[in-house]
């Protein structure tokens, strides 16, 4: 009989070493699964909130409905959310990403219909003076004025997906969250302690990464407060 | 569409909201988890805050706590919170969790309230020979308001979210009638669960507007 090795896996310790390297493949599928839920839904948020928004702002009667409804569905919590669209796609990866979906929308029409009614009138008038029709107008002249607003909104969604898609792990599809889960019920404290660290990292690397974006985007702003 | 029937007909079979797995007791637990630690947040939030805006100080910490509370996943802090050492004491570790992420709605907002009073209303309100303690509860306390409460009705509604993940960590509340829901394999008690705690988000969030609307005309504000 061989003694049980003593080392922090067998003791269960929070901070293990022998953790990362003997399971890097399942962390690296888990980061992996984590970036392609959060990738995939803000990139479909922000494909639908843009129009939605346009829309709000040309028709001033879309506005009210437009947002109502979009904050009615940020208030319902994430777990009641995947739990109400679990019917239409059953347990799978599409149920993690129409929920965020849904709560990402939110943040962008918000904050990208803010930055288009920011625009300035006399701003306006001038493209028009020049002969700009209305879609140049807002494609050259709206849209640019409008992104500060939009990425700051685009952060605000990215970094909150990340944080949600942990929820994902009731239907199996939670990135990091399946490893939270699956640790909670073998009180393996290592590998909840790693993922959820690793969760803090992607959503700090992603906020990081388009506050870049931004800063590339609109040279203009650099310089001023914000 | 059987699905919604299904669950239909769960929500409206009696057994159902009795006893300890009942609607009702789950209720019960989830407001009492929502009203306790709003109460406690508020204690811990709102004093600071409002001395630190009162001060014009740490406006960092403010918004770097709210930049925090949001990066870091509810689920993730529920399950370190319950493998630490107070894991064991029942519904401690909940409690801790709500609390950590109801203060900085709370504290963001009373802050951005506090700065956002008119400076030339405190000047005024210091040359009439007010102390710093009169200014503050008399002049910047009041015209921060519907900040303040905005920022009560936000932590109100993540309390009522973050309850609900507790039930995926072994808490109560009405989560626990989804999680039994996946065990069982069961998707109209889970829809029946989500219908009820989705309802219950909508109703705080309402019963706050609804306050916010009655308060005295200073208090209404245009806040998000």
């Amino acid at each position: 009989m061989t003694a049980p090795p003593d080392d922090c896996l067998a003791r269960n310790d929070w901070i293990c070493g022998a953790y990362v390297s003997t399971r890097d493949e399942i962390l690296t599928d888990a980061v992996v699964q984590h970036l392609q839920l959060t990738g995939v839904s803000v990139a479909l948020a922000l494909l639908l909130a843009l129009p939605l928004a346009v829309l709000a702002r040309r028709w001033r009667w879309a506005a009210g409905p437009v947002l109502g409804i979009t904050t009615v569905l940020y208030t319902i919590p994430a777990l009641a959310m995947f739990s109400l669209l679990l019917p239409v796609y059953g347990l799978s990866a599409a149920l993690v990403v129409a929920g965020l979906v849904l709560y990402s929308l939110t943040l962008l029409v918000r904050n990208i219909l803010a930055g288009l009614r920011a625009v300035p009138e006399e701003t306006r008038q001038a493209a028009r003076g020049l002969g700009y029709g209305p879609i140049r107008l807002l494609l050259a002249v709206e849209l640019p004025l409008a992104l500060p607003a939009a990425m700051a909104g685009l952060r605000i969604a990215t970094v909150s997906a990340v944080s949600l898609v942990t929820i994902g792990a009731i239907v199996g599809h939670g990135g990091l969250g399946n490893l939270i889960y699956a640790g909670m019920n073998t009180y393996f404290k290592a590998q909840v302690l790693t993922a959820s660290v690793l969760c803090v990292v992607i959503a700090v690397v992603a906020d990081l990464l388009l506050l870049g974006v931004q800063r590339l985007l609109t040279p203009w702003t650099r310089g001023q407060a914000g | 569409m059987t699905t919604l029937t299904d669950a239909w007909s769960w929500l409206t079979t009696a057994a159902h909201w009795s006893g300890e797995n009942g609607v009702w007791h789950r209720l019960v637990e989830h407001l009492f988890l929502t009203v306790v630690c709003l109460a406690l947040s508020c204690l811990l939030a709102l004093p600071v805050a409002l001395v630190l805006g009162h001060l014009g100080k740490g406006g960092g910490l403010a918004v770097n706590l709210a930049n925090a509370g949001r990066a870091v996943p509810t689920f993730a802090v529920l399950v370190l919170l319950l493998l630490s050492p107070l894991g064991p004491y029942g519904e401690w570790p909940t409690i801790i969790a709500l609390v950590l992420f109801a203060v900085p709605p709370l504290l963001t907002n009373a802050y951005v309230g506090m700065r956002g009073v008119d400076a030339d209303v405190v000047r005024a309100a210091r040359g009439m020979g007010m102390t710093g303690a009169q200014t503050l509860t008399r002049v910047e306390l009041p015209l921060a308001l519907p900040m303040i409460l905005t920022g009560v009705r936000i932590a109100a509604v993540q309390l009522v979210a973050t309850a609900t993940v507790a039930a995926l960590a072994g808490g109560g509340g009405l989560g626990r009638i989804i999680t039994a829901g996946f065990n069982l394999a069961s998707t109209p008690q889970v829809v029946a669960g989500a219908v009820l705690v989705a309802a219950l988000a909508l109703l705080v969030e309402g019963v706050f507007e609804g306050v916010q609307r009655l308060a005295p005309a200073g208090a209404r504000g245009s806040g998000a």
